[in-house]
């Protein structure tokens, strides 16, 4: 039996090249365990059929004596990533029955170190929530209680290396969507530095925002995969290769008047307070720091992109079609009856922002803050180096709960900035609350300059050490 | 706002609503534009806003890659001698 609560994928790659378990007998206690759990927590969309012949392959390679971080390592692929040959549906109706003509770059790159892909990951309909609920194919369960949400939009990523049913998993993050789900669920979470990654493959929900980025158990595990997954890539011209990054990290800002306001939970207030104190007894010098609410300036351009994103999926080259008088009506009964509640509010609310009347009070104004905002943290990051907060302002919460639109977006009042000045975030488990008599998880977010990424690693395994 | 813009927006977004859709669209709507409004108060310097972005810029040289043109064609809601067949536009 292997013990899958305790493994990491450090730990999995010693064992598999010591052949003290292979790679088969590893994706089958996977198989196993999903086969138990995943029918009641809803993590995984499909769980692929050829698992155990994909390990058989990455056992060859390793009697040959070979290793790479990742061969033979199972892991989780959240829906909006393609793969060729298998469906690819963003937890959209739109797409169910869409399979992928190619394999997303990270997919290639990680099928070249031989990982194991064990299926595909429930998420808000194409990554547009922050719990999973806006699925076309029912929420995502909090493995710590299953009446409560895994978070969003990468619920079903986090609720598989929570539950052991991965031991990682890719999701994307367009304003919180990998660091949010992670906190809920108690792992690890991470948004690299936007273009770090390629995003050729992912299907597009704010491309000006999107990050593909690992979720794991560990924050070593996720520096693993995230180097497997980086660098430039001539299918997306975002992307970047980054040079060393030369810095320690001494200071550290926290912005205690967005922190100490109404909305944000006693208890997450008390948890982060602790966290605070741990890496001042680490030796860091904590410093106060202001930083805005950005969440209008966010929604503003989240709608706009995403309108326009959207806009290709009409059922004349694939996805669901539905048959209307001429081509208008096939578009219109397609679009109508293929998209949610969610997407199809985003997508009239980016047409609003984004017309002529509207587009210099919203769309244009939300880019000129945007450009203010990225030169603010420019200055901010001469004076510290990383800026630390609460990844949620609440625990997971009951699914159904949340019936507010709004209080649904206030959620994600701490992720979204990293997303729009595009610089790297980790979150980071930091403890538990009791609610209910369950414990639920939750997790404290670190964010570094552009391409600074070691500085979260480093700081996030002090962190984390500290259990 | 009212449903005649509800409606307007989503003939532009080409997706079609039932009526008890529209009226609950609208005052959605109406709930999350009264709040990202809050960015007209936003004050930004006029010397901050310069646009950063550059193109960026590869040799026009062919650079052929793997698609299944079997996978993209089989998908094909409806098709005629390899072809898609769309209904007509004019």
């Amino acid at each position: 039996m292997i013990d899958l609560k305790d493994l990491t994928i450090t730990k999995a790659r010693k064992a598999l090249d010591a052949k003290q378990f292979s790679a088969v007998e590893l994706a089958q206690a996977y198989l196993d365990e999903i086969k138990k759990k995943n029918k009641e927590l809803n993590a995984y969309l499909e769980v692929f059929d050829d698992v155990l012949d994909q390990a058989k392959r990455s056992d060859e390679i390793i009697e040959k004596g070979k290793s790479y971080p990742l061969l033979g390592i199972p892991l989780a692929i959240k829906d909006n990533i393609l793969i060729k040959d298998r469906i690819a549906s963003s937890a959209s109706k739109i797409l169910e029955n869409y399979t992928a003509s190619y394999d997303a770059t990270v997919i290639e790159k990680l099928k070249r170190e031989g990982a194991v892909f064990l299926g595909r990951t429930n998420m808000d309909e194409f990554a547009l929530g922050g719990s999973t609920e806006n699925s076309a194919y029912g929420p995502t369960k909090n493995p710590h209680d299953i009446t409560r949400v895994a978070g969003g939009t990468s619920g079903g990523s986090a609720a598989t290396v929570s539950a052991n049913l991965a031991l990682g998993a890719l999701g994307s993050d367009t304003g919180g969507s990998i660091r949010e789900p992670s906190a809920l669920c108690g792992v690890v979470g991470f948004k690299p530095t936007y273009g770090a990654v390629s995003r050729s493959g992912l299907m597009a929900a704010t491309s000006s925002f999107d990050c593909i980025g690992p979720i794991t158990k560990t924050v070593k595990d996720a520096q693993i995969i995230f180097d497997v997954i980086r660098g430039k890539d001539k299918l997306d011209s975002t992307s970047f290769s980054q040079e060393p990054f030369l810095r320690k990290v001494r200071k550290i800002g926290v912005p205690w008047d967005l922190i100490n306001q109404e909305g944000i939970d006693v208890k997450v207030k008390e948890n982060f307070r602790e966290a605070v104190k741990n890496l001042k007894n680490l030796g860091y010098e904590i410093k106060d720091i202001k930083l805005p609410n950005c969440l209008a300036l966010y929604y503003i351009i989240n709608f706009a992109e995403v309108s326009t994103n959207l806009a290709r999926f009409d059922g004349v080259r694939y996805g669901v079609h539905k048959d209307g008088k001429n081509l208008l009506g096939d578009y219109l009964l397609s679009r109508g009856t293929g998209f949610g509640k969610e997407s199809r509010r985003r997508i009239l609310l980016g047409a609003y922002v984004l017309s002529a009347g509207y587009y210099d009070a919203y769309y244009g104004k939300a880019q000129k803050v945007r450009e203010a905002l990225k030169k603010e943290f420019k200055e901010l990051f001469s004076k510290i180096d990383l800026i630390l907060t609460p990844t949620s302002p609440i625990p997971a919460w009951k699914i159904g709960e949340k019936s507010n639109l709004l209080s649904m977006y206030l959620v994600d009042i701490f992720t979204v900035t990293a997303n729009i000045v595009g610089v790297p975030a980790i979150s980071v488990p930091s403890g538990f609350m009791e609610v209910e008599e369950k414990k639920l998880p939750l997790g404290i977010q670190f964010m570094a300059p552009h391409g600074g990424e070691d500085l979260l690693f480093e700081v996030g395994k002090k962190f984390e050490a500290m259990k | 706002m009212d449903i005649k813009d509800v409606e307007n927006l989503a003939s532009l977004v080409r997706i079609e609503l039932k009526e008890d859709e529209k009226r609950e669209l609208l005052s959605d709507m109406k709930g999350i534009l009264e709040y990202v409004r809050q960015i007209e108060k936003v004050n930004v310097k006029h010397s901050v806003f310069n646009i950063t972005n550059n193109n960026v810029w590869r040799e026009d040289t062919p650079d052929p890659r793997e698609f299944s043109k079997e996978l993209i064609t089989k998908q094909f809601p409806d098709a005629q001698d390899g072809f898609l067949k769309v209904k007509k536009i004019l």
